[in-house]
């Protein structure tokens, strides 16, 4: 890894973002970008500070993704402007027409008591062909190819809360098959609308402690309630070690290795038993040829919902036994709430820089340890550590479950 | 790096608007006939899914219950690869089977989305309006009915296929890729199997939206691809297409058979606001796939939206002893399933030793007679992404 970028509620780059994550500030706030009326969670990680004419959660992505790449590309120096070597990989939300732009749509409607025809009868003709572009599924992908001049297809995936790792792991998997020497990750999430509010509220998935809202991200806390939804970007530049040693890049970290295992359990629940993300840890392990007592810090998934976070311990227990009380763990969404799309990338992006200050950032918000969850966690105050190699996990809806372990040099 | 596994389609599922499974579409394709409704979204012309009972492949009912019809179609389609790779239920298999899926999202709840808009034409409404209406409409589980990576979890929880799960988006391009990835993973050896597809659902008004905002979807009435020449556009169709594609020596240890080889699967991102940019990016990719014949045939997945299909149809008119048969006159156009539907029907083809005939009033699609051994899948994006895969006779 030669370049990162990284955007979320608590800043723009990497120098703002460690700097207030590491004093245990949080970005959550009351939602100001919509009414709040009928809703049961009304706080969220909202990147407020980054303004789209006009707005759309399609056009905030992509913009979030811009600011997070050329962040990314300046400090790699790779290619040049509008020339990236190698292809693009892009963790991105679905994509639909959203609700400013349909209501405008049928506002052009003259008849009384519309449907589906009606309104229909009015998109065409051009005068909303832009709305065509800006929601294709293929549209932030697009902008990102052209602008950066990344290589071949740009692949846009979700594999829902893993899709940020989920990139990684494609740029790694391209590169050591030899068919690029760089590849550019990105993943980004602009989703702080109603409607995707309202929808994860109705799978109660959400904390509804909404005061004061920066205490509502509590993860491995007894009182912890649910994710906070949360905006946000990252970009890791990817190169082989070998090529980018040959051009004198410095290497911020390695990807020593990244696994998947799918979890058949359930559409939003985890296997109870944790099986599937302890054979995904596994597998990542056996990947990097590693044993577990060489992991020195976990960067958790830890939404702050009351199961992840209890699956997550019996996992790790499962995996690193004995050592576990042995490992520092922390999850930067107490912080910086859940970054959902992006999550696998801002936390990879933090990892990393974990291992070059070597300080461990905090889970704040941690007054009332979960005794289910004995991990160590480091709570409210970042701790200074001796860190060679961060596992960073993302466990997803859908059963997507994903991994990674960074570390300083190769292993 | 050591040389390329050799890659093999040893398994395919199809259910669309000609029904479902290998028989059946090779006797409806032999036939000519295309399964249209020009009423029920007039003017709009779509493609429904055949009538089927999902029982067979998603035997639970709360599973199907948990579903809208286009994750229902892939979980069945799915199921139908499987079963015709033999693979189904053999857990130590599934267990470590990898999965890429293309997707779009799923079906809206268009009641509750129509009185939403209706309520706000009518004016005056309160500022909380929209959260209201959404937090008391909508059901909750329909979330998961429309995230594109549940086609995936559906499939992961029906099915068992639990190595990886990945889902691509973007239309068409996402199922080129979904393909190219796949390949690329077991040719290096890092993967031994894969199962590869995507589903649509063309029966839908709020997907028509999209497409009728840039004036892309069909109105009718209907028209072959090739004979759309005044009124371009695209049916929006339905199918669940896929793959199950293995290393050659992982299928012989198992005694699989092949329906096929994927021999190469090659993707681009033209400049599409250059004029030609299509033909250009299409000539550019042909040489990669090491075509050796002439006389081979191609199944496209043209769509009948312009001027992408112009620009293809002046590549193919520059191979002129090409057997062209077009995806979208059949089955319309099933967008993250067009390349997956073209791949399935050249692996079908070649396996029963025999293109399909033509459907086509223009002439464009020639009959072409002797079994097969090389047959192109081209896809070409209505908007974006193309690609291009070779499917040759295992020898």
């Amino acid at each position: 890894m030669t370049g990162m970028g990284i955007v979320t509620s608590l800043g723009g780059g990497k120098a703002d973002n460690w700097r207030r994550l590491t004093a245990g500030e949080s970005g959550i706030k009351t939602v100001t970008r919509f009414p709040l009326d009928g809703l049961k969670t009304t706080m969220a990680g909202a990147v407020d500070f980054v303004t789209v004419e006009p707005f759309s959660s399609t056009g905030l992505s992509q913009r979030l993704a811009e600011l997070a790449t050329d962040e990314a590309l300046e400090q790699s120096g790779i290619g040049s402007k509008g020339d990236f070597p190698g292809p693009l990989f892009l963790a991105v939300a679905p994509i639909e027409t959203e609700w400013p732009q349909r209501l405008q749509v049928a506002r052009t409607i003259a008849k009384k008591d519309f449907g589906i025809l009606d309104f229909l009868a009015v998109c065409g003709g051009g005068q909303f062909a832009h709305y065509h572009h800006r929601f294709t599924f293929g549209s932030v992908a697009l902008h990102l190819a052209e602008t950066y001049g990344t290589k071949g297809s740009p692949i846009s995936l979700s594999t829902a809360c893993a899709s940020g790792a989920t990139a990684i792991q494609l740029g790694v998997e391209a590169i050591r098959r030899g068919e690029a020497d760089a590849a550019l990750c990105v993943a980004t999430d602009g989703s702080v609308n109603p409607e995707a509010l309202v929808r994860f509220s109705l799978l109660s998935a959400l904390s509804t402690q909404n005061d004061p809202p920066q205490a509502a991200s509590k993860p491995f806390s007894k009182n912890r309630d649910g994710f906070v939804m949360a905006e946000g970007a990252g970009t890791l530049v990817l190169e082989s070690y070998d090529a980018a040693m040959a051009r004198g890049a410095r290497i911020l970290g390695v990807v020593a290795g990244c696994g998947e295992l799918t979890d058949s359990f359930h559409r939003t629940r985890s296997s109870p038993d944790g099986k599937p993300a302890i054979g995904c840890v596994r597998k990542t392990l056996a990947d990097a040829g590693m044993e577990p007592n060489q992991i020195d810090h976990i960067n958790a998934h830890g939404t702050s919902t009351p199961e992840n976070d209890k699956m997550e311990y019996l996992a790790t227990m499962a995996v690193f036994g004995d050592h576990t009380p042995n490992i520092p763990v922390s999850s930067n969404k107490s912080a910086v709430g859940h970054t959902i799309s992006a999550a696998g990338a801002v936390e990879a992006i933090f990892s990393l820089l974990t291992l070059e200050h070597q300080r461990i950032p905090p889970t704040i918000n941690y007054e009332v340890p979960d005794p289910a969850i004995p991990f160590d966690v480091v709570g409210n105050t970042a701790r200074d550590a001796r860190v060679s190699a961060v596992m960073s996990n993302s466990f997803g809806f859908g059963g997507q479950n994903a991994s990674l372990i960074l570390t300083r040099e190769p292993a | 790096m050591a040389e390329p596994k050799e890659v093999w389609i040893t398994g395919i599922g199809l259910l669309s608007s000609l029904g479902e499974g290998l028989d059946a579409h090779w006797e409806a394709l032999a036939a000519k006939r295309v399964n249209v409704d020009d009423k029920r979204l007039a003017p709009y012309i779509v493609h429904p899914i055949a009538p089927v009972s999902f029982d067979a492949q998603i035997p639970k009912k709360g599973d199907q219950r948990q579903m809208e019809t286009w994750q229902r179609i892939g979980t069945y389609a799915a199921g139908l690869a499987l079963d015709s790779a033999g693979v189904k239920g053999n857990q130590e298999i599934l267990s470590r089977m990898d999965m890429i899926i293309a997707a779009g999202g799923g079906e809206r709840d268009l009641n509750v989305d129509i009185a939403i808009l209706n309520a706000d034409a009518q004016g005056n409404q309160p500022p909380g309006f929209l959260n209201e209406k959404l937090m008391n409409e909508l059901r909750p589980t329909l979330f998961l009915a429309q995230l594109s990576n549940l086609l995936a979890g559906n499939i992961a929880i029906v099915h068992g296929v639990c190595g990886t799960s990945r889902t691509f988006m973007g239309e068409e391009a996402s199922s080129i890729d979904a393909a190219r990835i796949a390949v690329a993973r077991i040719e290096a050896g890092q993967s031994d199997i894969a199962l590869v597809g995507a589903a649509h659902n063309g029966d839908r008004g709020d997907l028509l939206i999209l497409y009728e905002f840039a004036d892309f979807a069909l109105k009718g009435p209907y028209a072959p691809v090739w004979a759309r020449n005044d009124r371009p556009g695209f049916a929006i169709g339905s199918a669940g297409a896929f793959l199950v594609m293995e290393s050659r020596e992982h299928a012989e240890a198992r005694g699989a058979k092949p329906y096929a080889k994927l021999t190469r699967v090659v993707a681009d991102l033209a400049q599409r606001k250059q004029p030609g940019a299509v033909t250009r990016s299409l000539q550019a990719m042909w040489p990669k796939l090491g075509v050796s014949d002439d006389n081979a045939a191609v199944i496209t997945g043209a769509t009948g939206a312009e001027p992408p299909t112009a620009e293809e149809r002046a590549f193919l008119g520059e191979h002129q002893g090409l057997a062209v048969r077009a995806t979208g006159t059949t089955f319309g156009h099933t967008m993250e399933a067009q390349f997956p539907l073209g791949l399935a029907l050249a692996a079908l083809s070649i396996s029963r030793g025999a293109l399909y005939p033509g459907n086509d009033p223009t002439g464009f699609e020639v009959e072409k007679t002797g079994a097969p051994t090389q047959i192109v899948v081209l896809g070409v994006g209505h908007w974006q992404g193309e690609g291009i895969a070779l499917v040759e006779a295992v020898s």
